[in-house]
Parts: C-alpha cells; structure tokens; sequence
C-alpha cells in the first residue's frame, strides 16, 4: 500500500551510525558530505512487529516490544472499543445520534496512541477519535453529547486533559503546539497528542502546527492515521509525498511510519515518540497506515468511490483479530479471557444504549450561559426575550 | 503631566501588563528586536527576555492557534497582527475556535487572549495594510471587540483587555498612532462595555469609534459656524456596545448621525443606527444617517481621501438631519426612479 520509490529507499536511519550534528567544516565551495536530513526522514517502510497473521517479526533494538501486559490491555481495550462503535453506528439507526463517522478498522490506531500517553498529558482529537475518548476512560455518553446533539462537548476538557472533538481540519495541531509549549514554559513535562487525518494533511494549520512546535521545541506528537479516503478522496489526492510521513523532514521535525493495523507497532512507535517529545528534543511525527472500513460516516455511501473488493483485501488485515492471535500465541490470552473480554464489551455496550435511550435534558436558556464569561447587556435582552417565548408557548390555550 | 502618543500609551500597557502578570506573553511577527512595525512592542524583549516577547514564523493561523493552546495551558498571550488585512489566514482560528471555546465547553475552557490587529487608513498605505475588519468580528459572538481613539484609552482598553476573562480583537487606528496628548499613565478610563461622551451638544448627536473620534470632534467643532451644537460620543467597545449611553444622546439630541471609517455596507454603524432607530423612534425628529467610507476594496493612497469620510461629508450629512421638515431630495430622487 505504501509507495516508496527506489530514490528514497535507503539504509534505515536508525540501524546506521547517527548523522553527526555539524559537519566538519568544509573548505568554502566544497559540498558538506552528511544530510542533516538523514535522521529525521521516516524509514522506508512502516514499522510492523506483527504479521497480519499475528506472527511476530523478528525483534528490533529501535523498536523494542511492549510489556504483555501492556498488549493484553491494549486488546482489552480495542475489543471494547470497536463494540462501542458498532453500537455508536447502531444508535444514528435509531436516531439517538445525529451522525457518526465511525473508526472501525482503526482500533490498534485509536487505542495505542492514547496508551502510549499519561492522563497528564494532553490529547487533542478529531471527530473520528470517539473511540480513542473512550479508551481514555472518558464517559461514552459524554462522548457521543457532540453526535446526540445536546450540546457541544459533553466531557470537561479540562479535567479530562482532552481538547474537544475538533471538526475545523488540522486546527487543533496548531493547539497542540502552543499547550505544549505553554506547559513546558511553567515547567510540566505534558506531552500534547494531535491526532490528525490524511486529508487534514493538506490544511494549513497542519504545517503550521508542525512548524511551530518545531520551531518552539513544543513536546507534540502529531499522529496522522492515514486511513486512504477523506470522505470519499483518495490518497493520491492530497499528496505526491512518498508517505506523508516524509512530511516531517522539511520542518526539522523527525518522523517515522507504522502499519496502522499492527497494534504491537503502533503502540512501541507511539511509546517512542512520546519519550522523545517529553525528553526535550521536540515534536515527533508518526503515519500510521490504516484503513477506514466504514463509510465516512452513517451518511456517506463509500460504493460510490472505492471497490469491495479494496475494503476486503483490508479485513484480513484486522487489527484486532492480529493482536488477539499474537497474545493466544504467547499464552497471554486463552478462550476464557477472550470470552471475558466479550462479555465486558458487550455490557459496556448494553450500559451505553439505556443511558442513550433517555431523553437527555435541554435548556433554551442556557444558551446564553457561556459565550462570555459575563453575559452583554444585549445578551440579557435576548434571554428575556426567549424567556418570555418560552412562557408563552407553555401556556394553555385560552379555550379557542 | 507629559505628551505621550497611542502608540507609547499601548507600549506602556504592554509593558505594565507583562510586568504585573507572569502569565502574560507577548508575541507575533516582528514584534521582539525590531519592536514592531509600529514600534508598539519597543524594547519589551529587551526589557523581559525573549521568552516574555518573541518573533515567531511568519503564519497568521499559527500564531492565534499558538495563542489558543497557550490560554488553554493558563498562559494570557497578546498576539499582533502585523497589519488588518494579514490578520485574515487567522480566521478561521478566530471564528471557530477563540470566538466559541467557553461555549463550545460550557464554560469548561476558556480562551483569554488580546488579538491586537492595527487597522483601518488614513497612512498613505498600499493594497492590504489599510482595511477596516472590525465588522468581521463583531459579527462573531463571544469574541470583544474594542477599538480606542484617545491617548488614555489605548492605555486603559488595553489592560482591561489583557485582565479580561473572554478573547479581545483590539482594533487600533494605525492612523492615531503617532497622535499625542497629555496623559499621565497608568491611567483608568471608563470599563468595557460604556460610551464616552466626548463633547456635549444639543442639536444632534455624532456617534464614531475609533479613527472617525477625531473626525467626528472636527465636524463638531467646525458645526459652530453653521449653528449646530453637536454632542459627540466615541463607542470605545463595539462588543459589548453601549446602548444605553447612545440612545441616552439621541432621546436629548433627538438626531443621530453614525460615522464609521469603514466601507459601510452591513458595517457596525448600520447595526448602530438601526438600534437607535429600534430605540429611540418617539425621539427622533430625522432618520438615523450614516457617514462612512465608499463600498469599494480600499483604494490606491492617492486616492484614499476620496474614500475616507471626512469633516464635509460629516456636515453635509447633518445638514440633511430634516432641520426644516422637508423631504431629503437625496431620498425622493431614488424614490421616483423606482
């Protein structure tokens, strides 16, 4: 799936002796032999340490395995998770939710990244990262207020650590940098995760956002899924970059690629980039190679753009079936716990459907509660008016 | 007491603010060594180092974006856009984000930050460092909008800004930068959200904002000569706006005449005179008039003072203030040709 021509390919970064900070000085005219650039370039092909089978490659000193224990809640958690979004998909069929862009296919993605920070640290997601909020612990119905359509942000940011769902492409890299930079400037050690999509790629805020917390040394991992469509656009549409992991390079920022669908990859990668931004070297950029299984959202019709044939060939790719095989062949999960883990989903999503089958409560006049943070006089004036509406509306007909 | 101009009066605000207030930082294009281009950050990273007041990359969205992420992290940014019509790639990060955060949050986060953006003409300016792109904001819920025309102001406006819990754009008229007055600062002017009655008057009232103060006093002064005395009243805050002290001037003037800089067209004087026109209808002896500069792209330096209202098209305005109870011939041509 990747396209790496043979002018890029190269011996990996990482396996050869580290480019030397400063070339020795060059007499004037002579060109210097070392390419600064050489070790932030991605290598040339995403870091998988699965098989789609869930057969392990061989081990690798750059990208040293995870703990088991790490993995098996790392499958924990994307078995949950994907139940959550096949209810989520379920809930717009009963007209619970509004919309939503579903991330099925994209677990090892959504799980491992937030795995791989602290509840400390700051994450800031798009709208297709409802599955990633979730993993994080927060409320599935504070999660989905945004799709039910009650409000906004159901959860508290804040409190959460977790900027709100961004809808505007790409905007929040530029957030992510000026947290991080705001954070390390007090003296915390927050790393900010910027979740980002192949097609928010091509939106300027992206690389404003990379070049800023290059630039300010901002501890930022950007994480791009690139899961081949924005809507229905594909890939070849938004870049001639080998992998848009090569998009680092021009901003002095290093970048690696990951098969998107190896959740044992993704969550070593995640882990090290997230070590490098908190250790002070700055902003790290990670592709993950993935694939979005459902259409764009429950409104999209994904027949009109792309094969069965393609989506097929991606099934047997699955991320959770993959790390479910590697840890029964490390004896870290049998039938009991996978059948456990099942049950757990499925309660979980039980719990979800009765709390989003209530009429949530909303009130008109909360409207005028949080545009500032003293409402204007002429807020005032309108919250009198709708006050009064409402009144108006509640009361009986006078017998005609 | 000592002449200092608007352009020292925010430097000195900048400085006090960041002197008091360690969340505080300053940064933008230009604005460390160099000081700005309008000199308004002047020796600031000198004086708090360069991570108080620092350069960044030369991106408009990524500098307010920047400034968002650094207000969620509990820092107050005071960002500069380097003229009006560069402030515009930061749209989409004013509009959607700075503007509806709080909102968006229920209050959760919130977003303080000033978004100083030098603005409107009157410099001899080429294409794009002149326009007036205050409406643009002010049609933006949760964003505060003030804009000073005086000495004192700049200096107050601008702290209040800074202290304020919800995201200013802080208009300045670069064309009163270099304008001067007594003032002994710090100073404490009136809060946001009050109109100044900048002269007193009582044949009609002439309501302005920000680089139209100093037309409007001249109109008001020239006035004498034709024997009307013209209350004059500066808005200071266009978000929030002071209804209550302009429609105070009109029910006594019992004329209105709203003069803005900006092409006029779905402009803030157009908002302001249908508010007294809404508010004040049993006063008025005319309809609410409004002076403004020419619906066109802001024009070529040459030709800007074509463009921009000045003190003859202020009075010839108020001359049609129905001082005699007749049809405005301007009115009835355009009616018979319907």
């Amino acid at each position: 799936m990747t396209t790496t021509p043979q002018a890029v390919r190269r011996a990996s970064p990482r396996t050869r002796p580290p480019a030397k900070k400063k070339p020795t000085k060059a007499p004037a005219g002579e060109q210097a032999t070392t390419d600064p650039a050489a070790a932030l370039l991605p290598q040339p092909e995403p870091v998988r340490l699965l098989d789609p089978d869930g057969t392990p490659l061989p081990a690798r000193a750059d990208y040293p395995e995870p703990p088991v224990e790490a993995l098996r809640e790392l499958y924990r958690r994307m078995v949950v998770g994907r139940r959550f979004d096949t209810q989520a998909t379920a809930l717009t069929k009963q007209g619970r939710l509004a919309v939503y862009p579903s991330a099925r296919g994209q677990e090892a993605c959504q799980v491992g990244a937030v795995l791989a920070v602290r509840d400390t640290d700051w994450v800031f997601p798009t709208y297709r990262e409802s599955m990633a909020l979730v993993s994080r612990g927060i409320d599935p119905v504070e999660v989905l207020t945004l799709l039910r359509g009650d409000w906004h942000c159901g959860y508290d940011p804040a409190q959460r650590h977790t900027a709100p769902q961004c809808t505007p492409l790409a905007t929040q890299c530029v957030h992510a940098a000026g947290l991080a930079y705001g954070e390390a400037h007090q003296g915390r050690d927050t790393v900010a995760l910027a979740f980002v999509g192949d097609g928010a790629t091509s939106e300027g805020d992206f690389h404003e956002g990379v070049n800023f917390a290059a630039v300010f040394k901002a501890p930022v991992v950007f994480f791009v899924q690139n899961n081949k469509y924005a809507i229905s656009v594909p890939l070849s549409r938004q870049t001639a970059a080998p992998s848009l992991a090569y998009k680092g390079v021009g901003y002095g920022v290093p970048s690696e690629q990951v098969d998107g669908n190896d959740p044992v990859a993704v969550l070593a990668v995640l882990t090290r980039a997230v070590e490098h931004a908190r250790s002070g070297q700055g902003p790290f950029l990670v592709e993950a190679h993935t694939y979005r299984m459902e259409p764009h959202t429950n409104a999209d019709d994904a027949t009109r753009y792309r094969d069965a044939a393609e989506v097929d060939t991606w099934r047997d790719r699955d991320p959770v079936a993959r790390l479910e095989a590697y840890l029964r062949t490390r004896g870290a999960l049998d039938d009991a716990a996978v059948a456990a883990i099942a049950d757990e989903a499925e309660a979980y999503a039980a719990d979800l459907r009765a709390r989003m089958n209530a009429q949530p409560a909303v009130d008109p006049l909360s409207l005028f509660d949080h545009v500032y943070a003293e409402p204007t006089p002429q807020l005032v004036e309108q919250r009198e008016l709708v006050r009064t509406e409402l009144a108006a509306a509640a009361e009986p007909e006078d017998g005609r | 007491m000592a002449a200092t101009t608007m352009a020292k009066a925010l430097n000195a605000a900048l400085a006090d603010a960041l002197a008091s207030d360690d969340r505080v930082l300053v940064f933008g294009e230009d604005v460390g060594k160099l000081g700005g281009v309008f000199r308004i950050t002047d020796g600031l990273q000198a004086r708090f180092g360069d991570k108080r007041c620092f350069d960044t990359p030369l991106a408009e969205a990524g500098i307010v974006g920047f400034a968002v992420g650094l207000a969620m992290s509990g820092m107050r940014p005071v960002v500069e856009m380097q003229f009006d019509a560069f402030a515009y790639p930061a749209f989409e990060q004013i509009a959607s984000h700075v503007a509806k955060l709080r909102n968006r949050t229920r209050g959760a986060l919130s977003v303080p930050m000033v978004i100083r953006v030098p603005y409107a003409g009157g410099i001899g300016g080429v294409e794009h460092h002149c326009d007036s792109s205050e409406a643009y904001y002010a049609h933006t819920p949760g964003l505060k909008v003030v804009t000073p025309a005086t000495v004192d102001d700049a200096y107050s406006l601008l702290r209040e800004a800074i202290a304020d819990p919800d995201p200013v754009v802080f208009m300045e008229p670069k064309k009163l930068y270099f304008s001067s007055a007594e003032a002994e600062l710090p100073t404490r002017t009136e809060p946001f959200g009050r109109a100044v009655v900048r002269r007193p008057g009582r044949d009609a009232t002439l309501v302005a904002y920000g680089p139209a103060v100093p037309v409007a006093l001249e109109a008001a002064e020239a006035a004498r000569e034709e024997g009307w005395d013209l209350e004059v009243v500066d808005v200071r805050t266009i978000v929030p706006l002071d209804d209550a002290t302009i429609t105070a001037s009109v029910r006594r003037t019992g004329r209105c005449v709203v003069i803005q800089e900006a092409q006029g067209f779905a402009g803030v004087g157009a908002e302001i005179a249908a508010r007294v026109q809404e508010r004040c209808f049993h006063a008025l002896h005319a309809p609410v008039l409004r002076v403004s500069g020419l619906d066109i792209p802001y024009p070529a330096p040459m030709l800007e003072h074509t463009h921009l209202p000045g003190v003859d098209r202020v009075l010839d305005t108020v001359a049609r203030l129905q001082w005699d109870d007749q049809p405005d011939p301007r009115w009835l041509a355009q009616g018979s040709a319907a």
